[in-house]
């Protein structure tokens, strides 16, 4: 396999919603941005890749228009992937990995603000039997919150210790949306949105996106002082059968952590994707975290997160804190569709 | 170059306007069967799955993939999915190859469908205000002007498009996967079949298909297992490449555009092919309006800039010509969107694989598979060949 790192990351300032900004328009700067930390020129990147969604859009094909966001002109090799962002550096990875491409620009964005966002994801659904009946993606999550409070997996108190550490954390991330929170116990006070469910256990509903520049071996020691090196990205599904799951696991986590290496030496710093409280019990159990681990220092999606975006975005972070060099080793977690049906696991190493 | 790819499955579904018959994941399987039967392997033999299709509106499912993990057999495996508009098919083998040429898979399942039935493609393709000016209905509507343009600058004769949309469809009365089967079809009644879109008429569009297609990739040792084991030839990967521009940006040539050249240049020097015309032995392109085939000949470098036509005229393109195109019917004669890329791929495949019944042309050493999308800005290509390159 040859070296492949992150050598720069760059965001957007998420929020609620980005009327006056379309995706172009919202993008657009980040890409730029990630360029210009990397002193790089857009005619230095071989390959190009993102992620978004028509549905969140609402128009099919609507990465036709977002990728004048990168000026593709003269002509350039690309792709897109209907999928988080983590999986469009997957796909670069793998692109660098055949020879063709030596360096990568991938970005992914999403704007939930024009619907209703918990119904949209209802639309993820198996068609014939889940669809008809509308579950959002809030009633989904309840159901499996219930499942672990039942298995005692979880408390309501540790899903409220995780949102309150997780906005908090997030006051250094000027990034962040949602920054600093309430005590855990005026948390437990608040009524239940969907039981067991408080509000502050869902993650909010963020526009925004997030671009990485990828390089490979001597190219990325020239574009970064301290590239973050990739070393192990796997990702892998689990069942889509609500019945036929445990819904207090997801196998396809650890799977794509053994794959990974997640084991094979120390983590400093874990960013994982969980949109609801509860799900970061089952990320750090399928990734074997310890209790004492530093998970999502940046908040993590319970602060923001931007759809197609989030998951890169963990990327970007553990990446982050390997370029400024405050961390040397850490795992990030990506995940897609409903109740961590889909995962993926990178590490990513200062030396 | 990374390690060597060869394609050593391939299956496609009984292609119509309305597959009332099966549920999604039972049309999708339909081809993932065949394809697996083809190389003799079962669902557990696959490492990856890499999946493409079109909007995800076209059948009211938001990122699919979720949902069809268990009929496509993707539990606890890597599965991806692509979205890079009409050449999303050829997009998709391509990222499906890459697992195997990057090593990180050794057999990879790759599906491209389509099952339009379940919506209105026509206006899911007219992009509605903001996103765009309500000029156009569908996508004839879009590519109406850059054929007219093509004819006044090669001083075609206004029939090119009759003999192609003739060519295809006669060449589907061959293919028994075909969506359309029209027997009866002559010069005259594509020429007078009514005007969509001047100067396309009805019988020189594209259908709106229900279908699918699998392909089984294999790394150089399991497609020699593979092919000692079944007596098929592996279709060997030459050369694969993708290329992107904008809808609009100034001197941007709609008619022959720049990302096609490049992509075409990029995958012949992969594969070593310095004269296409002579060393191709018979191309699959996406032709979803008649035009489009000399169009493309000269984006392609098959024939110089004014010249496509002439190729067409001469029944170069024929199934008896120097330059066999769309033996299959082509897009012309069957259109899942999400499959029709990777039709055109798994086609050239079968061509070298001898696997193509009575639309085989004999003797393939190599073909082109060729997909576009977007606003003629999207491409992807390959060329596969019977010797190991």
């Amino acid at each position: 396999m040859r070296d492949v790192a992150i050598v720069s990351v760059a965001q957007t300032v998420h929020r609620r919603a980005a009327t006056e900004l379309n995706e172009v328009e919202m993008i657009q700067p980040v890409i730029l941005e990630a360029l210009q930390k990397a002193g790089v020129r857009k005619g230095e990147i071989d390959f190009t890749c993102s992620g978004s969604s028509d549905y969140l859009a609402g128009q099919a094909f609507s990465f036709v228009m977002t990728i004048d966001a990168v000026g593709p002109w003269p002509p350039i090799s690309e792709s897109h992937v209907e999928m988080d962002g983590a999986w469009a550096l997957y796909e670069a990875w793998v692109k660098i990995q055949t020879g063709h491409a030596d360096t990568a620009l991938v970005f992914s964005y999403g704007k939930s603000s024009p619907g209703d966002l918990p119904r949209v994801l209802s639309r993820q659904l198996d068609p014939y039997y889940y669809q008809p009946l509308w579950p959002d993606s809030i009633a989904l999550a309840g159901l499996q919150a219930r499942a672990m409070l039942d298995a005692g997996i979880t408390t309501e108190a540790e899903m409220a210790a995780i949102a309150h550490r997780s906005r908090e954390a997030a006051r250094s991330n000027p990034y962040a949306q949602l920054r600093g929170s309430a005590s855990v116990d005026d948390l437990l006070a608040a009524p239940h949105l969907s039981d067991p469910l408080r509000r502050h256990d869902c993650a909010p509903i963020t526009d925004g996106g997030v671009a990485i520049v990828l390089a490979a071996g001597d190219r990325a020691a020239q574009w970064a002082d301290r590239p973050a090196w990739i070393r192990g990205i796997d990702h892998r599904i689990d069942s889509h059968n609500l019945g036929a799951r445990d819904l207090t696991a997801a196998p396809s986590i650890g799977l794509a952590a053994a794959n990974a290496g997640v084991a094979n030496g120390p983590i400093d710093v874990a960013e994982v994707h969980a949109p609801f409280t509860h799900q970061e019990v089952i990320v750090r159990r399928e990734l074997g975290l310890a209790d004492d681990a530093n998970v999502n220092p940046s908040g993590g999606p319970l602060a923001a997160n931007p759809m197609m975006a989030a998951g890169l975005i963990r990327l970007g972070e553990v990446a982050q804190r390997i370029l400024d060099g405050s961390a040397n080793r850490g795992v990030a977690h990506a995940t897609s569709g409903h109740l961590l049906q889909q995962n993926l696991v990178a590490v990513l190493e200062g030396n | 170059m990374g390690n060597r790819v060869a394609v050593i499955g391939v299956g496609q579904t009984q292609h119509a306007a309305v597959r009332g018959d099966v549920s999604l994941p039972g049309l999708i399987r339909e081809a993932v069967y065949r394809a697996l039967d083809d190389a003799q392997m079962t669902m557990a033999d696959i490492d990856a799955i890499v999946i493409g299709k079109a909007p995800d509106f076209f059948e009211g499912i938001m990122m699919p993939e979720g949902y069809l993990a268990e009929a496509l057999g993707a539990v606890g495996k890597p599965f991806f999915r692509v979205h890079t508009a009409g050449s999303v098919g050829g997009s998709t083998a391509i990222v499906a190859a890459s697992h195997i040429e990057a090593g990180v898979a050794e057999r990879v399942l790759t599906i491209g469908w389509e099952m339009q039935s379940c919506s209105e493609a026509m206006w899911a393709l007219s992009f509605p205000i903001p996103f765009q000016q309500q000029l156009v209905a569908g996508a004839g509507g879009y590519f109406a002007p850059f054929i007219r343009e093509y004819i006044r600058r090669s001083n075609a004769p206004d029939d090119i498009g009759v003999l192609v949309a003739l060519k295809d469809r006669l060449n589907a009365l061959k293919n028994p996967y075909a969506h359309l089967h029209e027997p009866d079809i002559t010069y005259d009644s594509v020429k007078e079949s009514f005007m969509l879109w001047e100067p396309i008429r009805y019988s020189e569009t594209c259908p709106s298909s229900d279908g699918a297609i699998a392909m089984v990739l294999g790394s150089e040792s399991v497609a020699e297992a593979t092919a000692a084991a079944t007596g098929v030839r592996p279709a060997w990967v030459h050369g694969m490449s993708m290329r992107s521009e904008p809808s609009m940006a100034s001197g941007r040539d709609q008619v022959s555009p720049q990302a096609g050249k490049d992509c075409a240049a990029d995958v012949f020097a992969q594969a070593g092919v310095t004269d296409p015309r002579a060393e191709i032995d018979v191309v699959e392109m996406y032709v979803p309006f008649s035009w489009y085939e000399p169009m493309w000949l000269e984006n392609l470098g098959f024939a110089a800039e004014g010249e496509g036509w002439k190729m067409t005229e001469q029944g170069a393109t024929q199934l008896d010509g120097d330059l066999p195109v769309n033996c299959s019917g082509g897009v012309l004669s069957t259109n899942p969107i999400g499959a029709s890329g990777m039709l055109r791929f798994g086609e050239a495949a079968m061509q070298v694989r001898g696997q193509c019944g009575d639309h085989q042309i004999d003797g393939v050493r190599r073909a082109l598979g060729h997909a576009y999308g977007g606003a003629a800005q999207y491409y992807a290509m390959w060329v596969v060949g019977a010797d190991k390159p």
